[in-house]
């Protein structure tokens, strides 16, 4: 073998190059929702989060965009690679974890049962103009006292006699519940009934008499986002209404699965976001007459910070070739979930050491990401179930409950 | 109406460029992206073609080692095909070999209502090519637009000047050179991204255009870079010291330069 000298130069922003992993069409996409996220996020995603806000105008944009559903075949969908749509839920959260929120909450959490599950009536009427942004989806799964352990919801469906349904319950914790057109809402069915106690999915007009759906307020993270209750009061369905394609747990487990690949992808764009801002900072804020990066300990943090990103950027990869060739586990899944957003929490309370005191205001994207993190850490399976998932596939002994 | 847009792809600005000493000339071996200022173009020939109701917009380029990167993301905002004149033959060439290769290729690219480009390229700066591209095809030629309407076989064009701009008209086909950031090129959407991939590019020789390779690149050249150097440091600028009437000497400075 002949012996090249190796070139001395990398990219401080991609410092093992793994842009080289990308092909063409996926650098252009991922470019263009970088360009959006500059153009239309970032100059406004301070105020957003100050005001407690996310304008839902924005879904029309996602959507023109091609966001909204982008890996899902068909019904005004782009019908993209899963590792295309991972890379653009990365720049998404390098803007900030609420965008990338709503389109993880849009595309694979209430189109994709829809479109998994739904009838082809269903898929008709909704998702079109959910790909477009017409229309917003939501999510309702998790309950005030049913989190981790979501088999233990208390929201019911019945059918009557007519065969309509009616659901009662509540759900908290939902991400655009109070601007969302439609929610899909898991509900146990009557334990005497057809579906023999099983939870079914349905797909809820959000107009309908009997739901509410009040916004939580007084967060201090993921503020650039709605999230709310959601309250079913004796809400009369059609028959059609239920996802005709799933029955048990299984269903909404899968669209966790969908969401918790993006999330995976979404972390580092966040954390890339901050170790960007921390060396950006460090090389121009002087103290002792020198650039505080020219400093070893500040140096440290740096490359810690920059070789977090990297490990977390290539496991976001892997993952997104492994679904695109089919052969993607849960538990894999759980592993990116866990440690990408682990890793970007960490990233990003060593950058907001680097910027000190500039570090905790708004100003600057760090404390915002740090405090939005502290949600994405617990929203679609805490760290601990993920942990736990991991410790039954590498044990074989299930530690739950 | 069918529209044709030439664009450039050029080396990406955002990684520093280098010359090649031997040529003299920017080095073109890496990532070739679309040049931003013909975006505009771009932006403007898919307005007009859905104004009319109907037709496609076309690109057509040149680029010595097959590059298709930057036409991806022309035909991903919407254009539907384009020509790629490709060929070792073409190294070296200058505004005029240029401009009688896009000529050419302009024609295989089948009847134009519209022949739009960039004023100039955002890495060789000649600005030349357009006119003679209408010369060469014995076409009108109208130069930095900010709007063009189409009424009937005329283009409207106001055209910009240093004092504002000039109505002007000419009968189609016509060359017209698009002034950068008139318009606002819309994003690629991720279906126009999916399709681009198989919409046609017609690569083509400079021998398939019946152009004699002799006639352009280094051997065709009518002009010799003979030598390149190190352009001088930017000087500091002008401070302004406030004295209360400071913004008086802003704007007189900036009426100086014609920017206000």
């Amino acid at each position: 073998m002949t012996h090249q000298p190796l070139s001395q130069s990398v990219d401080p922003r991609d410092v093992l190059a793994t842009d080289a992993l990308l092909t063409d069409e996926e650098r252009l996409l991922r470019d263009t929702v970088r360009q959006f996220v500059g153009d239309r996020i970032l100059p406004e995603v301070g105020a957003w989060f100050d005001a407690g806000t996310f304008p839902r105008e924005m879904a029309k944009e996602f959507g023109a965009l091609g966001l909204l559903g982008m890996h899902l075949d068909g019904y005004g969908c782009a019908g993209t690679s899963a590792t295309a749509y991972g890379l653009a839920c990365t720049e998404l959260e390098a803007g900030d974890s609420g965008a990338r929120s709503f389109v993880s909450v849009q595309g694979s959490l209430a189109m994709f049962p829809i479109h998994a599950f739904g009838s082809e009536e269903q898929k008709q009427e909704w998702l079109p103009g959910m790909a477009a942004g017409e229309l917003v989806g939501c999510f309702g799964l998790t309950e005030p006292d049913s989190g981790s352990d979501p088999g233990s919801m208390r929201t019911t469906a019945r059918q009557d006699a007519s065969g309509d349904w009616v659901l009662n319950g509540s759900k908290m914790w939902i991400t655009n519940g109070s601007i969302a057109d439609v929610a899909v809402v898991w509900a146990r069915t009557d334990p005497d009934g057809p579906d023999a106690g099983a939870v079914r999915g349905f797909v809820v007009p959000t107009a309908t008499p009997g739901f509410s759906a009040p916004e939580i307020h007084r967060k201090v993270s993921l503020r650039a986002s709605v999230t709310s209750e959601l309250v079913l009061d004796d809400v009369r369905l059609p028959a059609g209404a239920a996802l005709p394609g799933v029955r048990g747990m299984r269903g909404p487990l899968s669209c966790l699965n969908e969401a918790r690949f993006g999330i995976s992808f979404g972390a580092v764009g966040a954390a890339r976001a901050c170790y960007e801002a921390a060396l950006a900072y460090a090389s121009e804020r002087v103290q002792f007459e020198r650039p505080i990066a020219s400093f070893q300990l500040t140096q440290k943090k740096l490359v810690d910070m920059m070789t977090r990103v990297q490990q977390g950027t290539l496991l976001a990869l892997h993952l997104g070739r492994m679904k695109d060739a089919g052969t993607l586990a849960t538990p894999q899944v759980s592993f990116g979930k866990r440690e990408n957003v682990r890793m970007a929490l960490e990233v990003a309370r060593e950058a907001r050491s680097v910027l000190g005191a500039n570090g905790i205001t708004t100003e600057y994207p760090v404390i915002r990401h740090m405090n939005n993190l502290e949600s994405v850490f617990t929203y679609e399976g805490t760290t601990e179930i993920h942990t736990l998932i991991l410790g039954q596939a590498i044990t074989g002994l299930p530690a739950f409950g | 109406m069918n529209v044709v847009v030439c664009v450039k792809q050029i080396p990406d600005p955002a990684d520093p460029g280098a010359l090649d000493p031997s040529t003299k000339t920017l080095k073109r071996d890496g990532k070739l992206i679309l040049d931003e200022s013909d975006s505009y173009g771009v932006e403007m020939a898919l307005q007009l073609v859905d104004a009319a109701g109907g037709g496609e917009v076309t690109l057509v380029s040149m680029a010595p080692n097959s590059e298709v990167g930057g036409l991806r993301t022309a035909l991903a905002m919407g254009a539907a095909k384009a020509v790629l004149v490709s060929d070792d033959a073409l190294k070296g060439s200058d505004a005029l070999g240029t401009s009688k290769v896009l000529a050419k290729a302009i024609e295989r690219a089948g009847a134009a209502d519209l022949i739009l480009t960039a004023t100039e390229s955002s890495d060789g700066y000649t600005g030349t090519v357009p006119e003679m591209v209408a010369e060469l095809m014995g076409l009108p030629s109208v130069t930095f637009a900010k709007s063009i309407t189409i009424d009937g076989g005329a283009a409207k064009v106001q055209r910009q000047t240093e004092a504002g701009y000039d109505d002007v008209e000419c009968p189609l086909p016509a060359v017209v050179s698009v002034t950068a950031g008139v318009v606002e090129p819309r994003y690629p959407s991720f279906k126009g991204i999916m399709a681009a991939k198989s919409k046609p590019v017609d690569e083509v020789t400079v021998a398939d255009l019946g152009i004699d390779a002799g006639a352009v690149g280094w051997a065709g050249g009518g002009q010799e870079i003979v030598e390149v150097a190190e352009a001088e440091a930017r000087e500091a600028g002008t401070i302004v010291e406030d004295d209360g009437e400071g913004f008086q000497k802003v704007v007189d400075y900036l009426s100086e330069l014609k920017v206000i």
